[in-house]
């Protein structure tokens, strides 16, 4: 399976998702954000970092550079796109994934592991994972999920949530919600679920001695899935 | 031509720097202040010396990349 993993100036999770990808058995390439041609791909990766200095706002000057065309064409023929953290950033302000992502409601920088509760297996990214509850690891300073009431009534309708915040048995209370997300959103995805954009870091899971095994349930899991 | 536009959030978007900025000002003295609501303003130069197509112009950049129309508003505020 070919995965591919675009690099903006400014990303810096781009590497760790390289490693996460290639650990599991896909055969990643990098591409640079100023490529006109996206390599064939089963999966493009939109990886973490803070592309542009988060400029103006966070993902909005990736969200317009050279590569993205080519990527807006792979996800509206059906091609698996994925953006984690400012990838996420970067998918609203394409407008793929409804919503946007404002400034965490504390107004601090949260870097620390959650617990998210998928709500949708319905897709490629979620079928066939045998637990709900993972752990992943956060850090963002814009996590802040928003949408208006039509856009939320329309997430709601198409059952668009991929993941929500919650505890480690899956309780998915405000209290739980580090960052005010709206109802507790972690990660959403488009109307036909090819699309997935997530706040938390399933890369940064994938050693057991040095983090957790989540996100290699993860990866292993969307590999078989798509092949 | 110089154009300025001011970005601002909508109503219903929670403004957390501008509740922060709000309660400093509270706490220096100033007091009698409802709100605060923090936004982004540009002068942007453009080779048009039609106010009218200029204004247009800068207003087609608001719509697709100085404001995100989901929690944003933009104004033209002055043509110089």
């Amino acid at each position: 399976m070919k995965s591919s993993v675009i690099t903006f100036p400014g990303s810096n999770c781009d590497r760790d998702m390289d490693v996460a990808l290639k650990k599991f058995g896909f055969k990643n390439k990098m591409v640079w954000h100023d490529d006109n041609e996206l390599p064939r791909s089963d999966l493009v990766v939109l990886p973490g970092g803070f592309s542009y200095g988060d400029y103006l706002r966070c993902g909005s000057m990736a969200a317009k550079s050279k590569i993205m065309q080519s990527i807006i064409n792979f996800a509206k023929s059906g091609g698996l796109v994925m953006g984690i953290c400012n990838g996420f950033q970067i998918l609203v302000e394409t407008g793929l994934v409804p919503g946007v992502l404002l400034r965490n409601k504390y107004l601090e920088f949260i870097c620390k592991n959650v617990f998210v509760k998928v709500n949708n297996k319905d897709n490629q990214y979620f079928k066939n994972l045998d637990k709900d509850v993972f752990e992943f690891h956060i850090a963002h300073n814009e996590g802040n999920y928003f949408c208006t009431n039509d856009q939320l009534k329309e997430i709601q309708d198409n059952n668009q949530v991929a993941i929500y915040y919650c505890n480690n048995d899956g309780n998915t209370d405000e209290k739980f919600n580090p960052n005010g997300s709206l109802n507790n959103i972690a990660g959403i995805f488009n109307k036909e679920k090819n699309i997935l954009g997530m706040m938390p870091h399933p890369e940064r899971m994938i050693d057991k001695s040095l983090s957790g095994e989540d996100g290699s349930f993860f990866f292993k899991n969307l590999l078989n899935n798509i092949k | 031509m110089k154009i300025s536009a001011i970005i601002t959030l909508k109503k219903d978007v929670l403004d957390p720097q501008g509740k922060v900025i709000h309660q400093a000002l509270d706490g220096m003295g100033f007091k009698g202040i409802d709100e605060v609501r923090q936004g982004k303003y540009f002068e942007i130069n453009v080779k048009e010396n039609d106010p009218t197509k200029a204004k247009e112009i800068v207003e087609d950049m608001c719509k697709k990349l100085l404001a995100n129309l989901v929690i944003e508003d933009y104004k033209i505020i002055g043509t110089q």
